[in-house]
């Protein structure tokens, strides 16, 4: 239900009619259905299951929740926090 | 002997694919050993063409062993079944400590092969068998019919010889010795798979099959504190430390942030939803070592071309006996038991 | 891998790990739908980084370990055939039917290959028009788009040699009845990320409101499914019954519109009995009237199954996060992955194998502490 892996897009083409394209995922190459993203672009990146790309990735959005994993829990080490340490301290 | 522009010697020409004669013993036979076997693997002991080879007795103790290839395909990204089957084999044979001296090959091909492809197989084994320092001494050839065989199998058997005082074997580590890896892992496997019907996807990944006996030398040469050296084919570095474990009856832990995996290796096995801890590897080997001496080793270990991604990945333990634990990337631990059959391909 | 590595950083992950400790103050069972990430949750121990209070329950989200044990059976009884061509994802190839698998199958002389995709499967059929190609179509929401589109296509390219043997299954339903269920312990869900990406998450703050239970839509990597819980539990102890999504660098509200058109087009929803919980209403797809021609349960009579479970084999409980894998007296010993007596000891992604693959009846812990890695 699940094995979906992120790929960039890097080949648009038409084959037997149906929307198709070549999916880079970190140096390999598949060929991959791109009927349900019909507007993505080369050099995006998109999420592929079974042959199929299922959605864009919006990287923007990646980008911040990398940023926000990244800040949880920094703050309090920066102020060498402890467990009881009260909440306004926090941003 | 190059086969690159091969012109097909004249009583071969007439046969452009095996027949069943070839495997016969007549006259068709005797044609395939002449202007095949022999030019390909060009020695005296071979040349002799007895039934059997005879060679001067050696010094020390023997080390056998055998081994057969049924790879499909039959030519893969960075090889071929006869690299295998040379390699293979002289890597059993190193794995002992052994040096390896001697193989015989035998190959069992469907009616109907192409005489070129056999050409090239033998071919890219003569280079092997040079590379590796090995005689190929004795063979033989079976042919059975269209639809069996699935092209062609071969089977080699190999020699060596163990210097006095060398005690190499899967019974013999001990808790705190040191797992050293000599490289990354899954790169033949998913060089396989990467042209394998349904599976396949475009790659520069080639196997990493290799003659490891040169580098086990060097690797003795630094310290003979070596215990256990294994090459991790089909299973993995996951069952092959798993059976060691068994076998000397110790666990093993290894840290998996410090196993190397080629970023494209690491790709395909996500796309596949596969382990690389588990896809068979034909190039590598894993020594577990005496604490004190692992330095040295490694050293030596990543002196040697086939060496140079080497880096310690774990220590033996008297905990867990029997079983093989990984500290994950998270700082998590988890279990890689043994695995059940082949590692398949999955989507879930 | 981009988008694969930066999600898995093992130092970020313990930071969440501590920032999670931080705001839990009592005890919370949240259920992981999918099998996916209990697969990652085991496979990486991001259960050990967690504080004692949460309990991760692992849902019924394994399609390998719910398509009903019938179908599995018919699916051996069409592979067998000669002039078959009977086409599988990899998971599917060790599970048990009533006597056998599509292994013993493949070995016993049918014509069994893994595929990575059903169009793979299309261009077999393409490509041996002398034969009957059938492909297995198991999955949830993420696989049906893929399955539909293979059978759209093969009406396209007029194949008469092709069909699917359809048993999808549906996410929503599940939840529902597992919240309905009396043995019910689950006070809040991580979605399915990718089923997710998409049907989208409308169906669930209804749901989430109803059963006053936070539902978040929840990544694979262990930064995604530690922010997913992280997110679970502040809603929990705000005693805020919402949807909210975690994923939403794949998954947006509406979900993917050409997927869930063809979806319209090509299946519609059915009974399905799920392996080892029972029959749940319309929480299955089959193909559409249009698309009959292309239904391989109607193409081959394969009848007089009789299916048969294994006594012993409490798949369905562990399904429901009623039982934990190593609380079953079977565990272990009857019943192993070389010798697995129901779908979930099989399937990578099931509870048991997960269990049993990644050790967790010895206590880890302490082999943690006897051999520290260097």
């Amino acid at each position: 239900m699940c094995l979906a892996i992120p790929g960039r897009v890097s080949e648009i083409f038409e084959s037997h009619g149906a929307l198709m394209g070549k999916v880079n995922f970190g140096g390999i190459t598949k060929t991959v259905c791109l009927e349900y993203v019909p507007d993505i672009q080369v050099g995006e990146y998109t999420i592929v299951h079974v042959g199929f790309a299922l959605n864009r990735i919006d990287e923007e959005s990646a980008r911040q929740s990398l940023k926000l994993f990244q800040e949880l829990g920094v703050l309090h080490e920066e102020l060498g926090e402890d467990e009881g340490a009260p909440d306004e301290i926090r941003e | 002997m190059n086969f690159e522009n091969w012109n097909c010697p004249l009583p071969l020409q007439d046969y452009p694919s095996i027949v069943i004669g070839h495997g016969g013993g007549g006259k068709l036979s005797a044609e395939l050993i002449e202007h095949l076997f022999l030019p390909a693997f060009r020695n005296t002991v071979l040349e002799n063409l007895g039934d059997s080879s005879v060679v001067a007795a050696l010094a020390g103790r023997l080390a056998f062993s055998t081994d057969s290839f049924v790879v499909k395909p039959l030519f893969f990204p960075g090889g071929s079944i006869g690299d295998l089957a040379v390699n293979g084999t002289v890597n059993d044979l190193a794995m002992s400590g052994a040096k390896p001296l001697y193989l015989s090959a035998g190959f069992i091909v469907e009616e109907g092969f192409s005489m070129s492809s056999l050409a090239r197989i033998v071919q890219r084994m003569a280079e092997a068998a040079e590379r590796a320092g090995v005689q190929v001494i004795t063979g033989d050839t079976k042919v059975v019919e269209r639809g069996h065989g699935d092209g062609c199998y071969i089977n080699t058997a190999g020699i060596g010889v163990l210097a006095d005082g060398l005690h190499i074997g899967p019974a013999l580590a001990q808790p705190g010795d040191v797992v050293i890896l000599s490289g990354s892992i899954g790169d033949h496997g998913m060089a396989i798979m990467s042209v394998r019907e349904s599976l396949e996807f475009e790659t520069t990944i080639e196997s990493d099959c290799a003659a490891l006996n040169g580098l086990v030398a060097d690797m003795l040469d630094a310290s003979p504190e070596i215990h256990v050296l294994r090459d991790p084919t089909r299973g993995g570095v996951a069952s092959s430390l798993n059976e060691i474990a068994a076998q000397s009856k110790v666990g093993i832990a290894i840290d998996e942030t410090k196993i190397p995996v080629k970023p494209e290796v690491a790709a395909a096995c996500e796309l596949l939803g596969m382990d690389p801890i588990y896809v068979a590897n034909e190039g590598k080997l894993l020594a577990i070592v005496a604490a004190h001496a692992a330095e040295a080793i490694l050293a030596r270990m990543q002196a040697h071309p086939l060496g140079s991604g080497a880096r310690v990945i774990g220590t033996v333990t008297a905990s867990h006996p029997g079983m093989l634990v990984a500290k994950t990337g998270i700082g998590g631990t988890r279990v890689i038991p043994m695995q059940i059959g082949e590692q398949l391909p999955r989507i879930c | 891998m981009k988008y694969v590595n930066e999600f898995r950083d093992g130092a970020i992950a313990q930071r969440m790990a501590a920032e999670i400790r931080k705001i839990v103050t009592r005890p919370w069972a949240i259920m992981e739908v999918c099998g996916g990430q209990t697969h990652s949750i085991i496979r990486n121990g991001i259960d050990q980084l967690l504080p004692e209070e949460i309990e991760l329950i692992h849902g019924p989200g394994c399609p390998v370990c719910v398509t009903p044990l019938e179908v599995i059976d018919k699916a051996l009884a069409i592979a067998a055939l000669p002039n078959v061509i009977f086409c599988s994802f990899g998971d599917m190839l060790r599970v048990p039917g009533s006597s056998k698998d599509l292994f013993r199958v493949k070995s016993e002389g049918g014509d069994v290959r893994i595929v990575y995709s059903p169009l793979d499967a299309v261009a077999l059929a393409r490509a041996n028009p002398g034969k009957e190609v059938v492909f297995f179509g198991i999955g949830f929401e993420t696989t049906a788009p893929p399955n539909a589109m293979a059978v759209s296509i093969a009406r396209k390219q007029g194949l008469t040699n092709f069909s699917m043997l359809v048993s999808h299954v549906l996410v929503p339903p599940a939840i529902e009845a597992i919240m309905n269920s009396p043995l019910n312990r689950v006070q809040a869900f991580l979605a399915a990320g990718h089923v997710c990406s998409v049907m989208g998450y409308w169906q669930y703050p209804p749901l989430a409101e109803r059963f006053h239970a936070p539902i978040v839509v929840t990544g694979f990597e262990p930064l995604d499914v530690l922010e997913g819980i992280r997110r679970a539990v502040t809603l929990l102890e705000a005693g805020e019954a919402k949807a909210d999504n975690a994923y939403e660098r794949v998954v947006s509200f509406e979900g993917n519109q050409p997927a869930q058109k063809m979806l319209e087009d090509v299946f519609e929803v059915t009974d399905r009995a799920w392996r080892g919980i029972g029959s749940i209403p319309k929480s299955g797809w089959r193909l559409s009237a249009a698309y009959r021609a292309f239904d391989a349960e109607e193409k081959f009579q394969v009848s007089g199954i009789e299916t048969k479970e294994s006594a012993l084999c409490r798949a369905g409980e562990v399904l429901q996060g009623a039982l934990k894998p190593n609380q079953c007296a079977a565990f272990g010993k009857e019943c192993t992955p070389r010798n697995p007596l129901g779908a979930t000891m099989v399937s990578s992604e099931g509870a048991c194998a997960a269990y049993y693959n990644y050790g967790r009846f010895i206590t880890l812990e302490k082999s943690a502490e006897a051999c520290p890695v260097p």
